[in-house]
């Protein structure tokens, strides 16, 4: 496997604690990757609109840049560039017509015919290294620690996407690699409110609020996302949710590459957790799990 | 003979035809289970239910659907779309009502009334998907 990767729009700057500590531990765990030299924003959400096809132009635009780099597959941190990449990959796989109009339009480009495979970090954590390999590198085991694993919407729908079958386990799996304890957890596939925290934020609110309270009736400690749109909800606005539902009570929140990073005893620095609340880091040290803050 | 009158006026049936040129579903399959409202997040939020919303769209009726702002206030979660039993896509049609209104130059969010600590907070990925979805 030629494997690249794609940042997409936020990685590099608000959500650099998803991307820092996930491509420390690929190099960790000997998995050989290249980031791409050159890639534009995907969209994030894919066009839903069937006579909409410039909208398809950017999210193939950046698999031909990756097929130019010599790589087979490609794999995204973030839900929904995951999801916006496998979806147009998907169309230009099985609509002929559609392919040909891009191509076409996209003249000074390399023809595409959908020859890369586009996989999220987590399935090439389950497919390539294994839960079992990657259990046997965790030095730091997170025992002790309740995780509501939250799976949100793009990783999982629509289905031939899906990064898991429709009783995803995928995350589970990969909380109880890092010897933690997943919990069950009900809004774990719920929208956290997705675009709708900026266009309408009291609606946004109030679907934060239902993960959060589920979260909460899970037990969990914290709360683990792949999505720097549900960072933002869920985490970023967190105090803004509770303080308008009172009741509810604070879970600190992670991406899910940072709890990888602090498992594989990494450098605490490349976990990037200064980035998340303080709740974060106190729950973190109040474990044991890391020694210090970092500032 | 008398050509049979159609029930849908024919403004209305250019509306509904544009929506399935759009969204490439058929609403006609809809058989009203209501699973689309029983699972959606935002439904509490719109003037009335998707269930109702396809109805009203099988009747020929789109105005009833815009002031209800199902388009507007749809998440595109996609959890309609894996549970409906008849297999419409149910986020492509409401996409298309969105896109109806899109479509005439109208937004559907002011991005110059977006508080600044929202704007410095945001991460990208919240903007990009904002405005793809509710701005023409």
């Amino acid at each position: 496997m030629k494997l690249g990767y794609y940042p997409g729009c936020t990685l590099k700057t608000k959500a650099a604690n998803l991307e820092v500590a996930a491509m420390a531990a690929l190099d960790h765990l000997g998995v050989e990757y290249k980031e791409l030299s050159r890639w534009n924003c995907c969209g994030a959400v894919f066009s839903l609109a069937d006579d909409d096809l410039i909208h398809q132009v950017a999210p193939v635009r950046n698999l031909i840049r990756a097929a130019q780099q010599g790589c087979d597959t490609v794999v995204t941190l973030c839900s929904q560039c995951y999801n916006t990449l496998a979806r147009a990959n998907k169309m230009v796989r099985e609509d002929e017509e559609k392919r040909d109009t891009l191509n076409r339009f996209m003249d000074e480009e390399p023809d595409y015919n959908g020859e890369i495979e586009v996989v999220h970090y987590l399935s090439l954590l389950r497919d390539e290294v294994g839960w079992e390999k990657l259990a046997e590198a965790v030095t730091n085991p997170l025992n002790g620690l309740r995780v509501a694993p939250f799976y949100g919407c793009t990783l999982v729908r629509p289905k031939e996407v899906a990064i898991d079958t429709m009783d995803p386990e995928i995350l589970e799996g990969f909380i109880r690699a890092l010897g933690a304890e997943a919990t069950t957890f009900s809004a774990s596939r719920e929208c956290c409110g997705s675009y709708q925290m900026i266009a309408h934020p009291e609606e946004g609110r109030d679907r934060a609020a239902k993960v959060i309270a589920s979260a909460n009736r899970s037990e969990a400690d914290a709360l683990i996302l792949s999505c720097p749109l549900c960072e933002y909800n869920l985490g970023t606005r967190q105090d803004e949710v509770i303080e308008y539902h009172p009741g509810l009570n604070q879970v600190p929140t992670f991406y899910f590459t940072q709890l990888l990073g602090v498992a594989l005893g990494l450098d605490p620095e490349l976990c990037r957790l200064d980035l998340n609340g303080p709740a974060a880091q106190e729950l973190l040290i109040d474990k044991k799990f890391i020694a210090t803050a970092a500032v | 003979m008398a050509s049979i009158p159609s029930p849908i006026h024919p403004e209305n049936l250019k509306a509904v035809n544009k929506i399935a040129e759009i969204s490439g579903q058929n609403v006609h399959e809809c058989m009203q289970c209501g699973t689309c409202s029983a699972v959606c997040p935002m439904v509490e939020s719109m003037g009335f239910t998707t269930r109702l919303g396809i109805l009203y769209l099988q009747f020929g009726e789109i105005e009833p659907v815009l002031k209800a702002q199902i388009g507007e206030f749809c998440a595109s979660c996609h959890t309609c779309v894996v549970q409906c039993p008849r297999g419409i896509d149910v986020a492509r049609v409401f996409e298309a009502v969105r896109q109806y209104v899109l479509r005439t130059n109208t937004d559907l969010i002011k991005p110059q009334e977006i508080p600044k600590d929202t704007m410095a907070e945001a991460p990208q990925i919240a903007f990009v998907s904002t405005f793809r979805k509710l701005t023409s």
